[in-house]
């Protein structure tokens, strides 16, 4: 008994999710309708970028809006590596490297994009972040090695259900034991009053980047999995219009709630589809019902709650 | 010599549209804090208004310079009421809220003018009569000024002068400037906020509406889309010339304007959008708050 409850405390419940993910993911390709399944996926793939966005703005309250930029990074960087680096691998090798390539490629230009960036604050923050997003996305198009406008063709398809919702939950995990964890105050901290927060000897620039980066490494493994998942990207897809969207999910979701995060991913993922008896006037009623959302619940749906509690 | 000239009259005259499009951000900036995500639909909703307007009343087939203006200004003012019904329904109820809540509503107005914009209008692109029959006004060597540029430029500099007027001489003005640098203390004075803060949203859009107007004479093609990257590109023009600033909402836009127009011309068409955005993020490196932006001290 004793050892369950230690097993529960060190989040035991994951890693066997994660082991239950795999038959699941076989058992739902097999009975499952596949559009019901891909908007499982979807809702997965949208769950990271809403969490990962969420310890940018959300938590560390640092406003980006070019979280779509990062994803696009993932998505062609791994793409390119699975297409050219090593053609023929086995599917599980492949995906785990280019997992870990588009990961990487992302943080790294999350780094190089939080390091200058770090000197603007709020909206200023916001337009510059945007403005890499859309140069990231136009250099994409003028790449012809990538397909350039044509879009990227023939990427193999190696994510699956399984994939992605052990990712979604590898990531859930992380973020969550670190802004929950002592060293993870910094930064709700640097949210609530950054001067305060240096004043008590928080390294502000330091955290911004440790958010900046670690939310960029996840968009880009999101990026990945959705690249591996369609076998087909273009530059469309990673518009100014997704950041937005993912920005929508965590605010909807109510400000640096993680879970909060993860709920408005489902809603807002599966709110297009479910109106799709509206037909012509799908996107109408969704934009309503977001304004409408937002006037009842302008906290977001959690507020800074978490659904099931932090500690 | 004479290509760098004829890009710089256009640059200038689709500057000019950018920076009436910016001073409606950077007035509902200085008043809300609020990024206005649907203010790039307004000015898509004043071309559209413009259009149906000309086609209605006639002055479609008859292209004369008043006929034009009246057409412009009955846009700009449908869209003064837009503007203000967009604050009262989706602002105003969230007036003391997080300001991240407002951009929601802000975004989701955004996709309901888009969204509905194709279902009303229809989603294909229609053009936009010819108000005014362009010919050449001055031609030297390459460069060729039409009048219609020149009264893109002219309409938007006398805008922009009738702008500065109402806010630097008269009352509601006064008041706009007062709410822009203190909502509480505003509102001690006797000032109505609310009130000042639907006209400014009256005022920004109506703005809008006259660049959405002077664009359909130049690029006759609108759709319910169009207000999507102008309106994005006018933001950025705001915040390069320090978002709250009029002076510089207009520099900005000009800037761009003209930049874009220069890459478009000299360098290449795809990477027009990504230069307004690399000198946005080099003049903020260096200016963190835009052009003529003032640094504000944070008190503790």
């Amino acid at each position: 008994m004793h050892a369950l409850k230690h097993l529960a405390r060190n989040n035991a419940s994951p890693v066997i999710l994660l082991l239950c993910l795999w038959p699941l993911g076989a058992a739902l390709e097999r009975w499952l309708n596949p559009y019901y399944l891909q908007i499982l996926v979807y809702i997965g793939i949208n769950m990271i970028l809403a969490v990962s966005l969420n310890l940018i703005n959300g938590i560390t309250g640092q406003f980006s809006l070019g979280h779509a930029g990062f994803m696009a990074i993932g998505a062609y960087a791994s793409a390119a590596g699975t297409m050219f680096a090593w053609p023929g691998a086995p599917a599980a090798l492949a995906l785990l490297a280019a997992l870990v390539i588009g990961g990487l490629a992302a943080s790294l230009a999350g780094l190089f994009v939080g390091v200058p960036a770090l000197r603007l604050r709020g909206d200023y923050l916001a337009i510059a972040t945007l403005g890499f997003g859309e140069i990231i996305r136009v250099v994409i198009l003028n790449t012809e090695a990538v397909g350039g406008a044509r879009g990227f063709f023939g990427i193999p398809v190696l994510a699956s259900f399984g994939w992605v919702y052990a990712c979604m939950v590898l990531c859930v995990v992380m973020l969550w034991r670190l802004v929950y964890s002592t060293k993870g105050k910094a930064f709700f901290a640097i949210r609530e009053d950054e001067i305060a927060a240096a004043a008590m000897g928080v390294d502000t620039t330091r955290y911004k980047i440790i958010a900046f980066t670690i939310g960029a490494f996840w968009a880009g493994l999101a990026g990945c999995l959705f690249a591996h998942f369609i076998g087909y990207i273009h530059t469309n897809s990673f518009t100014f219009l997704k950041s937005i969207e993912i920005l929508v999910m965590v605010v909807l979701g109510g400000t640096g709630s993680i879970t909060g995060a993860m709920l408005a991913a489902v809603i807002l993922t599966v709110l297009p589809e479910v109106l799709r008896f509206g037909a012509e006037y799908r996107m109408i009623i969704y934009s309503v019902l977001l304004i409408a959302l937002m006037l009842t619940r302008p906290t977001g749906l959690m507020g800074t709650r978490e659904i099931v509690p932090a500690r | 010599m004479d290509q760098f000239l004829q890009q710089l009259v256009n640059g200038l005259a689709w500057g000019s549209i950018y920076a009436l499009i910016a001073l409606g951000y950077t007035m509902v900036y200085g008043v809300l804090r609020l990024i206005n995500f649907a203010h790039g639909d307004v000015y898509m909703v004043g071309a559209m208004t413009a259009y149906y307007i000309a086609h209605w009343f006639g002055f479609a087939g008859a292209p004369s310079l008043p006929g034009f203006l009246v057409v412009m200004l009955a846009s700009m003012a449908t869209c003064a009421v837009l503007g203000a019904l967009i604050e009262l329904v989706a602002y105003r109820p969230l007036r003391g809220q997080p300001r991240s809540s407002m951009l929601i509503t802000a975004i989701g107005v955004s996709m309901l003018l888009e969204f509905g914009g194709q279902r009303v209008f229809g989603p294909d692109p229609k053009f936009f009569p010819q108000l005014i029959e362009s010919h050449s006004l001055f031609a030297a060597g390459g460069v060729v000024l039409t009048n219609v540029d020149l009264l893109v430029i002219l309409c938007s500099l006398g805008l922009m002068v009738a702008l500065r007027w109402v806010v630097m001489r008269t009352r509601i003005g006064m008041a706009l400037r007062a709410v822009s640098f203190s909502f509480d203390a505003s509102a001690l004075m006797g000032i109505n906020v609310n009130t000042i803060i639907a006209t400014t949203f009256m005022l920004g859009s109506a703005l809008a509406a006259a660049a959405g107007a002077m664009v359909g004479l130049r690029n006759p093609k609108i759709d319910p889309l169009m207000g999507l990257m102008p309106g994005i590109k006018a933001f950025v023009a705001a915040v390069l010339g320090g978002i709250g600033n009029f002076p510089g909402a207009v520099a900005g836009g000009l800037l761009m304007g003209v930049t874009e127009t220069f890459v478009a011309a000299y360098l290449s068409s795809t990477y027009r959008d990504a230069v307004a955005f690399v000198i946005l993020i080099a003049v903020l490196l260096f200016k963190p708050t835009g052009i003529f932006g003032k640094v504000t001290v944070e008190k503790v």
